[in-house]
């Protein structure tokens, strides 16, 4: 069982590195919404800075929304998704390793090229750490709470829009408290309230990783039964 | 011969059965919901004191709390109705569902737009981002979606799986609604008629909002049960089509 969830998890972040229509492409969709931020707002430094905590995070969350659509439709149209379905992992197993896959082909990417980001909104460098930190913490359940709506919307045509208004109003409280962790610590407050976000957010994330296959998997016997 | 509990539940099972007993229910239903709404509003609008401090805009308050509780009521018979739909395959359970979702709908939008209209006088905003707010505002949001995902997919059976999952995910917000005000300290006040300590309001203004409150919710068990049947209909005429198509050789 476990070599067949590593053989998955393989097959899929290699599909996606292969097609170059994975990390890459939500990188470059994330750094095009960043850059339009000052543009439509003007580049007024102190007014950048302000909104930068909470721009960068909306644009992860549209990004990693935008790769969610191919998460099970690409295997449900080529016919590899009822192999998967008779084969030794259950569905829930199957929805762990596609929602981990998700993570590193665009959660981990999108992180990873998040401070070069900051720098263009003019984030204070100090704030870096804790902006990175939340993210990796954040990201994890943005892929786990999206592989609900993209099992649900399995079929649908024009499901990736479909799919993105199901999973945001799930996608809210990670916002919420990663948007609050980092500007806890621009504000000045290190310590206490940084942390408590922080906290909340590896909440969040471990009952997505708990609850959000479950949900996926029930969802897939629903709908391709 | 008595059915059991049990027996019942599945007896029911059998849409015509449903529709009959339906079709008995709903004049008297109707009828005590106007006399319990037209009581309330009496009360609400007329033969009820100003608030001393926010005068006869307390008045936005006697439709705007039942409103929030039905938009709660309504999404909670959604996803009991769900989870009965998955687990027992229960034929009525996701009629249920689905009919309840519009009308929770509107009584959320109900409850948004008065909050919004009282909001401007007292706290001299249409809208603030409190935990309360936007708790409501992401239970619309669920609403919208679910209604989106029965839309889109055109096999009845399938698209009720698919919604009752939705749903129960969704079911989340509802203790975060509840007790938002009490976890994030913000601009919304605290609950003030169910609390361990007895209702802080006074019994002039209490006796109002309790009528509205029962008539709101008489109004949404007619709504639905209306809803309901039409949604049977709706999958009778829809049957006969296809049957009809199958027998024109298509």
């Amino acid at each position: 069982m476990r070599r067949a969830f590593l053989a998955l998890l393989a097959r899929d972040i290699r599909l996606a590195a292969g097609m170059g229509g994975g990390g890459g492409m939500a990188v470059l969709f994330f750094l095009t919404v960043v850059a339009i931020v000052p543009l439509g707002v003007g580049p007024d430094r102190p007014v950048l800075e302000l909104l930068a905590p909470g721009m960068l995070w909306v644009g992860l969350l549209l990004a990693s929304l935008l790769t969610l659509d191919r998460m099970f439709q690409a295997d449900v149209e080529d016919g590899s998704f009822d192999l998967l379905s008779m084969g030794p992992l259950p569905l829930e197993l199957v929805a762990v390793a596609k929602s981990l896959a998700h993570w590193v082909v665009t959660g981990l990417p999108l992180v990873i090229a998040a401070p070069v980001l900051g720098i263009l909104l003019n984030l204070p460098p100090a704030t870096m750490p804790y902006l990175m930190l939340a993210m990796l913490v954040g990201t994890p359940a943005l892929s786990f709470i999206g592989a609900v709506g993209a099992a649900l919307t399995v079929g649908v045509r024009r499901g990736g829009l479909l799919a993105s208004l199901l999973v945001l109003p799930f996608y809210i409280p990670v916002l919420i408290f990663g948007v609050g962790a980092v500007e806890a610590a621009a504000g000045g407050f290190e310590g206490q309230a940084a942390r408590q976000a922080l906290l909340f957010l590896a909440a969040i994330t471990l009952a997505a990783i708990a609850i959000g296959p479950l949900g996926a998997a029930a969802a897939l016997r629903a709908i391709l039964r | 011969m008595s059915l059991t509990a049990a027996q019942r539940f599945h007896a029911y099972a059998n849409p015509a059965r449903f529709m009959a007993l339906s079709e008995r229910l709903l004049a008297p239903l109707s009828v005590l919901t106007l006399l319990t709404l037209g009581a309330g509003l009496w009360f609400a609008l007329f033969s009820s004191p100003p608030d001393y401090q926010q005068g006869e805009t307390v008045r936005i308050m006697y439709v705007h709390v039942p409103s929030a509780w039905l938009a709660m009521l309504g999404y909670s018979v959604m996803a009991l109705a769900s989870a009965v739909a998955l687990i027992f395959r229960h034929p009525l359970a996701d009629v249920a569902a689905k009919s309840a979702a519009p009308i929770g709908a509107a009584f959320t939008f109900l409850a948004l737009a008065t909050g919004s209209l009282w909001g401007k006088p007292m706290w001299g905003t249409w809208w603030e981002w409190d935990a309360r707010m936007t708790s409501v505002l992401i239970l619309f949001f669920l609403y919208l979606g679910y209604m989106a995902l029965w839309a889109t997919i055109e096999d009845p059976l399938r698209a009720a799986r698919a919604a009752a999952v939705l749903a129960l995910a969704g079911a989340i917000n509802i203790p975060v609604i509840r007790y938002s005000v009490v976890w994030w300290n913000t601009l919304h006040q605290p609950a003030s008629v169910f609390r361990m300590d007895g209702p802080t309001i006074a019994p002039s203004m209490l006796l109002p909002l309790g009528l509205m409150a029962a008539g709101f919710t008489l109004l949404f068990f007619t709504l639905h049960l209306v809803r309901m049947r039409a949604e049977i209909m709706r999958r009778r005429v829809r049957n006969l089509r296809l049957a009809r198509a199958d027998e024109g050789g298509l």
